[in-house]
């Protein structure tokens, strides 16, 4: 994509944001940016309202008030026609995949580009394959239907289908759930390969720790219904909040960051 | 909508030919392909060589590097050598990823060779046969665990069966009330207008009474409760086996049998028999309304007349039916329930499957009864 110089370096900008489930607040006032080609996580206990800011973010939930920007646009009381166009622009790979389980994975990628573009039926073929690729599954994948592959292949074959109006802005929700060690790791490395290559915007929830550590540019921990902390890891890993602290000062958290310690030694 | 100008619109990509040389230009990004053109006489390639140069490419993503790499594959392929010149360093490095990524993804395997008519007939036998076999198995394993819970009364499950008798049953009273009453009402004007031209009102009796309560009323119940309560059976028990609670039971001890089929499978011999006689009941009261109405035959002579013609063995008929209809509902249903796999949409597919073959069941059982009572003279 062009690098329009520009005050919208932002990708994604919320301010003053208030959600709320009936009577209870999930976020008041909360404030976040995201920067163009960033990988950012967001973190937080247990009903930190993570997934539901990303939900607010992709327009799945109406924010009881404040202000959200996609691409400089606003979304708050956007109009349909409006949301069908920014809705291109961005890619959400779902916490379970959110395969269409009647179709198989080929004709799943192919969903978002039969809907948004009017491209030939063999052409969309063509370009569904190369998203399998690109997520990293072997060819004959295409051909399969969700039930049949593992867990990490139906991550993959999800991520594929994040991937495939070629977004510039990447929704990841708990990418390494549920996967292997292994398995998450080459779903990290293949993250940063696609940011790299593609020159993607992630923004991701996770848990994970490796994942934090090794994918991501910053961090926006959440808590007290606002982000309390915005920082690359080794220096949100140093906050005095006690919440941070003890988010990360468990033996898992010292665990994760002693490794990288010694990769990176 | 001002700031949303710093994110240009995007040019369309085109290839324009010189002699001897042709430049990509325009963004090579999804929206740009859409409006691609690249039939030969639109871009006008040269004859043999060509050069394709890339330095007028403002963006690329991964569907133009795509787009390019198939170009410059189909050009090859018509015996036009190409040479990519001039692309820039960054969108060079998403060239060679796509590249990259498509080669180690590897070939497609061949397309599957094309069954024959034959061929499909035969496997389509084949399958259902199988089909048949499968159920035919189910039936006996069904039989195997009754008979289990008859010699152990004790792990038989009475909550589950009250439960099932309460939703299949008691629950199913007002729909299947409202379309008795109806049916009775339905046949009670259609026979009464042909009674009525010969003078032959009080037939109106025989003609609802053995109607409803011989065929229509075990029928009507029967497929209300196919289309309700064998659907619902095959719904839950398949959502169940998708999301693995099945396999839950079968690792806690719990044959799935004992807690899924055995109770809905009683339950529904038990309410259905019940629901035919209340189906009676509401359909002739139908046909009295009518009979009133249309043909001045009032419920004095109705009911005085009903006894003397209907005699107890069509009653029974009737009704005996009732326990066959529900074992076939209860059986496909749990059975259609059980062959879910993997997804949502197995278990839409199956619920279809269950009602359609328990409601041809039950017709079908229907039939069989007709041909053998008549046969035996009752």
């Amino acid at each position: 994509m062009n690098e329009a110089a520009g005050p919208a370096t932002a990708v994604v900008a919320v301010r003053g944001l208030w959600t709320r489930f009936g009577s209870t607040a999930i976020h008041e006032n909360l404030d976040l940016d995201i920067d163009r080609g960033e990988v950012v996580a967001l973190v937080g206990g247990s009903g930190s309202g993570k997934t539901t800011l990303l939900r607010a973010i992709i327009m799945l939930l109406q924010p009881a008030a404040g202000s959200i920007k996609l691409f400089g646009q606003e979304i708050v009381g956007i109009g349909d026609a409006a949301a069908f166009r920014l809705r291109r622009r961005f890619g959400m790979l779902f916490q379970q995949g959110a395969l269409f389980s009647s179709l198989t994975v080929r004709e799943n990628v192919a969903v978002p580009l039969r809907e948004h573009t009017r491209l030939p039926a063999r052409q969309i073929a063509e370009i569904a394959d190369l998203k399998i690729a690109l997520a990293g599954l072997p060819a004959d994948t295409g051909g399969k239907l969700p039930r049949e592959l593992s867990g990490g292949m139906l991550k993959r074959a999800a991520l594929a289908r994040a991937l495939a109006l070629d977004p510039a802005l990447l929704f990841l929700d708990e990418p390494t759930a549920g996967l292997d060690p292994v398995s998450a790791g080459a779903f990290d490395e293949l993250v940063v390969q696609l940011k790299e290559s593609l020159g993607l915007t992630v923004v991701m929830v996770t848990h994970d720790l490796d994942t934090l550590w090794q994918a991501t540019d910053r961090v926006a921990f959440l808590g007290e219904k606002r982000v309390i902390g915005y920082a690359p890891m080794q220096e949100l890993t140093r906050s005095e909040h006690p919440l941070i602290r003890a988010y990360f000062e468990g033996p898992r958290g010292r665990a994760a960051r002693e490794q990288t310690a010694c990769r990176a030694a | 909508m001002a700031t949303d100008s710093s994110y240009p619109a995007f040019e369309p990509a085109i290839v324009r030919c010189e002699p001897g040389r042709c430049r990509c230009e325009g963004d090579w990004t999804l929206d740009g392909i859409e409006k691609l053109d690249l039939r030969p006489q639109s871009v006008g390639w040269p004859k043999d060589h060509i050069e394709l140069d890339g330095s007028g490419i403002g963006a690329i993503d991964t569907t133009g590097a795509l787009r390019l790499l198939t170009l410059i594959a189909e050009l090859e392929r018509a015996s036009h050598p190409v040479r990519l010149v001039g692309l820039r360093e960054e969108h060079q490095a998403l060239l060679d990823l796509v590249q990259e990524r498509r080669a180690s993804a590897g070939a497609l395997a061949a397309a599957p060779r094309p069954q024959g008519h034959l061929e499909r007939l035969g496997r389509t036998v084949l399958h259902h046969l199988n089909n048949g076999l499968v159920f035919l198995s189910f039936i006996g394993e069904a039989a195997v665990a009754l008979a289990r819970l008859a010699l152990h009364p004790a792990r038989f499950r009475w909550r589950a069966l009250f439960g099932n008798i309460e939703t299949a049953g008691v629950h199913a009273l007002p729909i299947i009330a409202l379309l008795a009453f109806m049916m009775g009402v339905v046949i009670a004007y259609q026979g009464g207008r042909q009674l009525e031209f010969y003078g032959a009102n009080i037939f109106i009796v025989e003609l609802v009474a053995l109607t409803m309560l011989r065929e229509l009323a075990p029928l009507i119940t029967a497929i209300v409760v196919a289309g309700r309560t064998g659907s619902s059976y095959t719904a839950q028990i398949g959502t169940m086996q998708v999301t693995e609670e099945v396999d839950a039971l079968r690792t806690i001890g719990i044959p799935p049998m004992d807690l899924l089929v055995i109770p809905k499978l009683l339950a529904l011999t038990v309410a259905l028999p019940l629901l035919t006689v209340f189906a009676d009941a509401l359909s002739v009261f139908g046909g009295m309304v009518m009979a009133q109405a249309l043909l001045d035959v009032g419920f004095d002579d109705f009911l005085d007349r009903l006894p003397k013609v209907v005699t107890l063995t069509s009653f029974l008929l009737g009704v005996g039916k009732a326990p066959v209809f529900a074992a076939i509902i209860a059986l496909v249903g749990c059975y259609q329930g059980f062959r879910v796999r993997g997804s949502a949409d197995s278990v839409g597919r199956q619920t279809t499957v269950s009602v359609v073959q328990s409601i041809f069941l039950v017709i079908a059982a229907d039939a069989l009864f007709s041909v053998v009572l008549g046969g035996i003279g009752l």
